[in-house]
């Protein structure tokens, strides 16, 4: 198969993801209205009394929690493509896919891409409204449009990552439902033994590792560094020296891995 | 020389199940086999071994004389897949979901764009052409589900129970759809529970079960070897069935049966209109009065259970089986 069908094909496949998308806009409307009341929620309720590098200033606690609550809702794409590719899969259209004449890795490809549109737009009502509740780059350390837009592009790196686990987790279950719930449930222990919420020096050492060994950590900081906010962790771990370099290849090594196993198993699949 | 679809010794098993225990076929070209047999017989898993979903494990299988496990891109090329499994996009509308089809056959924008206005045309769903296909009728989905298959024109076609489902209008119509498709050329493997369907479109039916062949022939042949025709007769009064029962053994070509409750007598017979006439002449002269009497020919039905011991639409047992467990 040439690589001029695998691009083409993905394109009409994501095309066609994206059209449905604009058929059920509810789904795109609940991806944006969730992080938004994580926003909310976090920044007003736990603000407060939120400790960050020894300030329990809401100011710095929002400003800190931002990059957290981005990654955190670049990595629910995940549970989107889950599904998406399940319901594909219960409904015959991989059936019909795969009679076809195009290239393997077209359909999770276009999948994947389609909800990496999502994901910016989702980004952005998120940034805007981030913006509205008080967030500022810059609140801690000077930066600049390119280091903050440097940052949203490893943030959608993340998100496409995880989408392509979320397209393996949806080949592998049976339903669209399990693969919305199996989608999501394991996020959250990976989004929360972090250091997206709270200041991961302050936990216990065995836990602190595991944090900041979390890939989704290296983004939270990496995120935190080049937007000037606050609650950049001072450790020895190397991802946390180099959180960009950390960052981008675990999003890399993400894909690498989980494009292979999704695409192994789609052209297995006996459905 | 192998036909357009030719199978040998296909074998395939999931976990304990056998689903495809050895199954030959040979579909010359320009023709239509039937692949009759109750839900779980192996048809889909064929069906799909044939057209590349799944990897049988053993056998040989050549479609349009490519070899299926050798080269599955170049066997997708030239086949389209319609029926219970290959769905359309229920919310694209019909216009898009063939455009769609079409840019996955690899073709250009243009063409693929007047393929699609073409065969929605042809399908008469021109008017519903920009309707998301949810808001379809079951009919309306089967056509465009047929058309995406037609997209290319291949020259080999395989049909899943295209009319499980549909209502007799709706089954009529698509009757008409792929004998005019047939009439073109196109060879196809249709299966279907519907023994009706089958003597219907098909030239030629192979009778699985089990994930086996066990009968193949014309619908002619297969019934012929269940048995010729019979005269049935039912009497009016149940004091007649004795004279009845008399009368048919004088005619008959062997046992008569006798169902009591339903004042039913059947008889094996050759000779045809001629002699059932001659029957009811004998029975009005000797005074019995007929509630009903015909000349019955075996159906694919009576064919299936001499073969098998068991009835072909088998739908229902199953999901009786499914709630009482």
């Amino acid at each position: 198969m040439s690589g001029m069908s695998m691009v083409s094909d993905s394109l009409v496949i994501a095309r066609r993801n994206l059209i449905r998308m604009t058929r059920i806009p509810e789904m795109v409307l609940f991806g944006v209205i969730q992080p938004v009341m994580f926003v909310v929620l976090f920044t007003y309720v736990f603000g407060g009394s939120m400790s960050v590098g020894g300030s329990t200033d809401p100011d710095v606690y929002k400003n800190f929690l931002m990059a957290g609550i981005f990654a955190q809702t670049v990595t629910f794409a995940t549970a989107g493509s889950a599904a998406g590719i399940a319901d594909d899969m219960q409904k015959g259209l991989v059936d019909r896919f795969r009679s076809l004449p195009m290239a393997r890795g077209a359909v999770l490809t276009g999948r994947t891409v389609a909800d990496l549109v999502q994901t910016c737009i989702t980004l952005t009502v998120l940034a805007i409204v981030a913006l509205i509740v008080g967030w500022r780059p810059g609140s801690a350390e000077p930066t600049d449009a390119g280091r903050v837009l440097g940052a949203f592009g490893l943030l959608l790196l993340l998100g496409y990552a995880f989408t392509w686990i979320g397209a393996l987790i949806g080949l592998s279950v049976r339903t669209p439902e399990a693969a919305t719930s199996g989608g999501i449930i394991w996020l959250f222990p990976v989004t929360f033994i972090s250091n997206a919420f709270v200041d991961a020096s302050q936990m216990t050492p065995w836990l602190r590792h595991i944090a900041e060994w979390n890939p989704f950590s290296a983004t939270v900081q990496a995120c935190r560094e080049l937007f000037g906010n606050p609650g950049v962790v001072d450790s020895g771990a190397w991802p946390m020296q180099h959180p960009v370099w950390a960052s981008l290849i675990w999003s890399v090594l993400i894909v690498a891995v989980f494009r292979t196993l999704a695409v192994r198993k789609y052209r297995a699949a006996d459905g | 020389m192998p036909g357009a679809i030719y199978a040998e010794g296909l074998v395939k098993t999931f976990g304990d199940v056998k689903a495809l225990d050895g199954v030959d076929l040979d579909v010359p070209e320009g023709t239509v086999l039937g692949l009759l047999g109750p839900n779980g017989a192996g048809k889909t898993t064929t069906v799909r071994c044939l057209t590349t979903l799944l990897r049988p494990d053993r056998g040989r299988a050549l479609v349009a004389g490519i070899d299926v496990l050798k080269d599955p891109v170049r066997v997708r090329r030239s086949i389209g897949l319609s029926g219970q499994f290959a769905a359309v996009d229920e919310y694209l509308t019909g216009r898009e979901n063939l455009q769609m089809v079409g840019r996955l056959y690899q073709m250009k924008a243009r063409p693929a764009k007047a393929r699609a206005a073409e065969l929605l045309e042809r399908f008469d769903l021109a008017d519903a052409a920009d309707r998301p296909t949810k808001t379809y009728s079951g009919g309306m989905r089967r056509r465009l589900d047929l058309a995406a298959a037609l997209v290319v024109s291949p020259p080999v076609m395989f049909m899943d129970e295209p009319t499980t489902g549909l209502d007799p209008r709706n089954r009529q119509l698509l009757w008409e759809v792929i004998k005019q498709l047939v009439s073109g050329g196109t060879t196809l493997l249709l299966t279907t529970q519907y023994l009706e369907e089958a003597d219907h479109l098909a030239h030629d039916i192979a009778v699985v079960d089990h994930g086996r062949v066990i009968a193949r022939g014309t619908s002619d042949q297969l019934k012929a070897r269940t048995g010729g025709e019979r005269v049935e007769v039912v009497v009016h009064e149940r004091e007649a069935m004795a004279t009845a029962a008399e009368v048919l053994r004088g005619f008959g070509k062997g046992d008569t049966t006798v169902e009591d409750h339903t004042r039913k007598l059947t008889v094996p017979v050759t000779g045809g209109a001629k002699l059932l006439a001659e029957v009811i002449r004998e029975l009005d002269g000797r005074g019995i009065e007929i509630d009903d009497i015909g000349l019955r020919r075996p159906t694919l039905d009576d064919v299936f259970l001499s073969l098998t011991g068991h009835a072909a639409e088998t739908e229902d047992d199953e999901s009786d089986k499914e709630t009482a467990s």
